[in-house]
């Protein structure tokens, strides 16, 4: 049984990795964890959805009333797309650029539509991540109850 | 590899040995230990570096990166509290610098350091890829300059470069 989660969850990491959703960075967060940071990688998952919530809504409220201030976009997004860097996202790394070329080039369109598509990665990304943290986490544990015996 | 590495080292091959003694009679009693300061493991300097970025992210990630390095990380949130801390005495082997920051203005940072005299390896993190975007910063005083996000392996060479010098 736990066999087949193994494979699982190796199998959703590889996936993630090999689909652009993740890149390299996401494996240096592995490599991170140990024993006296067991949940590295999901705390600072988590610290990055947490964050960036703030940033989502605040881009959002930006670019719903206008006047546009781009300087102030580029500036939320700028932040936004460090961290997403900082844990390897690829994906929506790339949309971050794409909206900061809009940005300079004063598009408030383009902005807006790009937005949508860093929203859609994101959220994306989220899901995929929760899910292969609840098959990877329960073998953690389940292989940590498993040695006490 | 994605490191794209530029480096004008500061001119400091003169004061650096000037600087070390100073630094290591504030850290301990040179009168007590005449021969080998390092030889008692409890008076032994421990590294530490400044991150100066205005991300929780990237600074709890390199918090532990460097923690796991046997680097004692300290964190500043702008400029001022970076001049501040070292016009108040305090000394960092590394100081990583977020260089795209919208607030913190941190060419000016660098040269206000450096005004000091602070010999400290100055590391810059950018989302610039020109080099002249990057050159004002140089000047300044950086030592190096990355892309984000940092890579894990430069961290590991530049803790193993303050080891060397400290």
């Amino acid at each position: 049984m736990e066999n087949q989660k193994q494979h699982q969850a190796a199998y959703m990491r590889r996936s993630l990795l090999d689909q652009g959703y993740l890149d390299e960075q996401f494996i240096h967060l592995e490599e991170l964890q140990d024993d006296a940071n067991p949940n590295f990688v999901e705390e600072v998952v988590k610290l990055f959805y947490t964050d960036s919530a703030r940033f989502i809504r605040n881009i959002e409220l930006a670019l719903e009333n206008g006047p546009c201030d781009f300087a102030r976009l580029d500036n939320l997004m700028y932040q936004f797309k460090g961290s997403s860097s900082s844990i390897g996202a690829t994906r929506v790394k790339r949309q971050c650029s794409q909206f900061q070329e809009y940005c300079n080039a004063k598009n408030i369109e383009g902005c807006k539509n790009t937005f949508q598509g860093v929203k859609q990665e994101y959220a994306t990304l989220k899901t995929k991540l929760e899910a292969y943290f609840q098959v990877s986490l329960s073998l953690i544990r389940y292989i940590g109850n498993y040695s006490k015996d | 590899m994605r490191t794209c590495l530029s480096t004008i080292k500061v001119k400091h091959s003169s004061f650096h040995s000037e600087q070390k003694k100073g630094k290591m009679s504030s850290s301990y009693d040179t009168s007590s230990s005449p021969n080998n300061t390092n030889a008692n493991p409890s008076v032994e300097k421990k590294l530490k570096a400044l991150m100066v970025y205005d991300n929780r992210v990237i600074t709890m990630i390199h918090k532990t990166l460097l923690k796991r390095f046997g680097v004692e990380p300290h964190e500043a949130k702008n400029g001022q509290e970076v001049v501040l801390a070292h016009r108040s005495g305090a000394y960092f082997d590394l100081i990583l610098m977020d260089l795209d920051m919208p607030v913190v203005n941190a060419r000016q940072t660098i040269k206000e350091l450096r005004d000091m005299n602070v010999r400290s390896l100055i590391v810059g993190l950018t989302f610039l890829e020109e080099e002249e975007e990057k050159k004002p910063f140089m000047d300044a005083g950086l030592n190096y300059c990355y892309p984000k996000p940092l890579p894990f392996d430069v961290v590991r060479d530049l803790v193993e470069k303050i080891k060397e010098d400290a």
